[in-house]
């Protein structure tokens, strides 16, 4: 368990300003929680880019490949069947689905994962004292047991930048 | 209002914007909603008792006959999914070009796209004749054999394609809807709250979790894009892959994609012009949106009236007599009528919309749009039947009129899509709010905090 605060602010602007500020100064600020994605506050946590869009291209290449030979194994091995005098192997007539298979492996796979990795799950409840942040409160949460963490130094910080208040939390893990 | 990136108007703050979006879904639905649900649920009710009967005697209840052997039931059909496709061209195409404008109409549109396939879905399933068996469709293993479905079929590629672009349409839409539940779940108490907390996942607008949701939502939008393409297409395959003169073209892909747009373009300004007034959300929904949207219009209608003038150059061109007399016939034949509603509601009356103030007036869009809609449904119509009904063996010549069960039906569709738009608007965001404030600061400079009354909040 390590001990965090919770800062909020009225806008992005303020939130962004504080963010920076709090990273040059040595805190470390966990996460934010905002209404919208606000732009440039992942590299002011220092967020990694999304890995995303690789497991998207893996699974719609699998989506592509399975219905493609599915379709060969089904049309000349398991159960050929000869269709208005067209070969077996009608390759071009196999490329619809196995593209429509691409589009839908592709696209529940990376929306599965994105709810699988970020724990977006129906029994999961939202945090209690994170209220207002789908509205229009903008929280960043601050490490507070980091060497040389002084709660004073970083109220005056963020109360700079804007700030409307402090909150202490449990944070855990 | 200022600025050119500005598309919300009345200076909106973002607690603005969810009290504009969320509040009116917390209040009772008004007298007026309630007569315009029984009115789309009746209306509805009339559709299921033709599919019942449909169902229960077969489709000889309709006026197919040996000569027309599609008529009615795929109209509707094509119809209707191309009203969809104008959802996914706002969530998705307009997303990947960046038209901050797509924001204020992207939810409603999405919604339309899921309703419109789900009325398309209706007619090809029980024009099966045995609508019992419809999963027949599927290559399932099986204990005939099993015996697979044909897969040099455009019909089968069909099945794949309407099922992928449902599945996927309403994953973006639900995507996209999480912030905005999770939103409605911190407003709401009691029942309500357990119900919009289950649907929002848990979500708390960690930064963390955005950055992979705005990837997951980039690359949706980028697998819809093409999805949409092929979806249209793989239904003017339907057609275009026969021997039929008048759809045997390699025109059909990109002309029903374009029609496609034109006409779902059509049915979002119809359906927008008439929520905006009575949900009251002209400040989001503004003129210069039903401008924008205008304007794809008037350049869909350009395209979609260049296929028609390419289809019949290409018949004389082609120097073949039947294909010649399909088109000759249209234009002059018994159905003539059919045609020329068809270029007048979608070639010219569409010309209107290059003068500013007739975009800018919703009424004037409204009317046109409903003409559209008119002009695109006789365009699907004109093809089906008029290719059919003068086939090579004069003395199988025919003719095509519904019957009181094939009305009733397409009726009953209208019904049903306008029950799930109503449902859709009393109980869902109309306008992605998370998505509206994010563009909120962009035309504004920065947005306005309640500086003054900030309340200095003490060391806790």
């Amino acid at each position: 368990m390590s001990r965090a605060v919770l800062i909020s602010f009225a806008n992005e602007q303020d939130a962004l300003r504080a963010a920076l500020r709090l990273k040059s100064g040595g805190y470390r600020v966990l996460d934010a929680h905002v209404p919208y994605p606000v732009h440039g506050l992942d590299r002011a946590l220092g967020l990694p880019p999304s890995r995303l869009p690789v497991l998207c291209f893996f699974l719609g290449t699998a989506g592509a490949f399975s219905a493609f030979f599915f379709q060969t194994w089904v049309s000349t091995i398991d159960w050929p069947v000869r269709i208005g005098g067209k070969p077996f192997y009608a390759w071009p007539s196999f490329i619809p689905i196995a593209f429509e298979l691409t589009v839908l492996v592709a696209g529940l796979g990376t929306v599965g994962a994105l709810l699988l990795s970020r724990g977006l799950l129906p029994w999961r409840q939202a945090r209690a004292d994170l209220a207002g942040t789908s509205d229009a409160r903008f929280v960043l949460v601050v490490q507070e047991d980091t060497p040389g963490y002084d709660r004073h130094e970083l109220w005056g910080l963020c109360r700079d930048c804007g700030a409307l208040r402090l909150d202490a939390r449990e944070e855990e893990g | 209002m200022s600025g050119p990136d500005c598309w919300i108007e009345g200076g909106k703050t973002p607690a603005d914007v969810t009290r504009d979006i969320a509040s009116p879904l917390e209040r009772g639905p008004s007298p007026s909603w309630w007569v315009a649900l029984a009115a789309s649920a009746a209306l509805f009710g009339i559709g299921a008792w033709a599919l019942a009967y449909t169902a229960w005697k077969g489709i000889g209840v309709w006026g197919l006959n040996r000569t027309v052997g599609w008529a009615f039931d795929i109209t509707n059909f094509v119809f209707w999914i191309g009203i969809g496709h104008a959802g996914t061209l706002i969530s998705a195409i307009l997303f990947l070009f960046r038209q901050k404008w797509r924001t204020s109409v992207n939810r409603s549109a999405e919604a339309m796209t899921l309703f419109a396939v789900a009325c398309a879905g209706i007619f090809p399933i029980i024009h099966m004749g045995r609508p019992w068996l419809a999963f027949w469709v599927f290559p399932y293993p099986n204990v005939r054999g099993p015996l697979w479905v044909n897969f040099n079929s455009p019909l089968l590629w069909d099945v794949f394609a309407i099922s992928t672009y449902f599945t996927i349409s309403a994953v973006f839409w639900y995507v996209g809807l999480i912030p905005d539940l999770a939103t409605l779940r911190d407003r709401a108490c009691g029942a309500r709250r357990r119900i919009l907390a289950a649907l929002s996942l848990g979500w708390d607008g960690s930064m963390r979790t955005w950055v992979h949701y705005e990837s997951a939502y980039l690359l949706l939008a980028g697998l819809a894009t093409p999805l949409v393409i092929s979806v249209h297409t793989i239904v003017s395959f339907d057609f275009a892959t026969s021997v039929i003169p008048g759809w045997h073209t390699t025109i059909f892909p990109p002309y029903f994609v374009a029609g496609a747009i034109f006409s779902g373009m059509s049915m979002v300004l119809t359906l927008m012009i008439v929520a905006r007034k009575v949900a009251g959300l002209e400040e989001y929904i503004t003129e210069r949106h039903i401008d924008a949207m205008s304007k794809l219009v008037l350049a869909t209608s350009w395209m979609v009236g260049t296929a028609y003038a390419t289809e019949f150059f290409v018949a004389w061109y082609s120097g073949n007599p039947y294909e010649r007399f399909v088109f000759v016939n249209r234009a002059l034949g018994p159905m003539a009528w059919a045609y020329w509603t068809m270029v007048c509601c979608n070639v010219l009356i569409p010309q209107l919309l290059w003068r500013g103030g007739i975009r800018r007036s919703a009424m004037a869009v409204f009317v046109i749009g409903i003409f559209v809609n008119v002009g695109m449904w006789f365009e699907r119509f004109v093809i089906i039947v008029t290719s059919l009904h003068r086939d090579f063996l004069p003395s199988s010549w025919s003719s095509y009129a519904p019957t009181i069960v094939e009305l009733s039906i397409f009726a009953g569709s209208f019904g049903l899509f306008f029950t799930l738009f109503l449902l859709f608007c009393r109980f869902l965001p109309m306008i992605a709010m998370a998505e509206v404030k994010g563009i909120l600061s962009s035309g504004h400079g920065h947005a306005k905090g309640p500086t003054a009354s900030r309340e200095r909040g003490a060391l806790a």
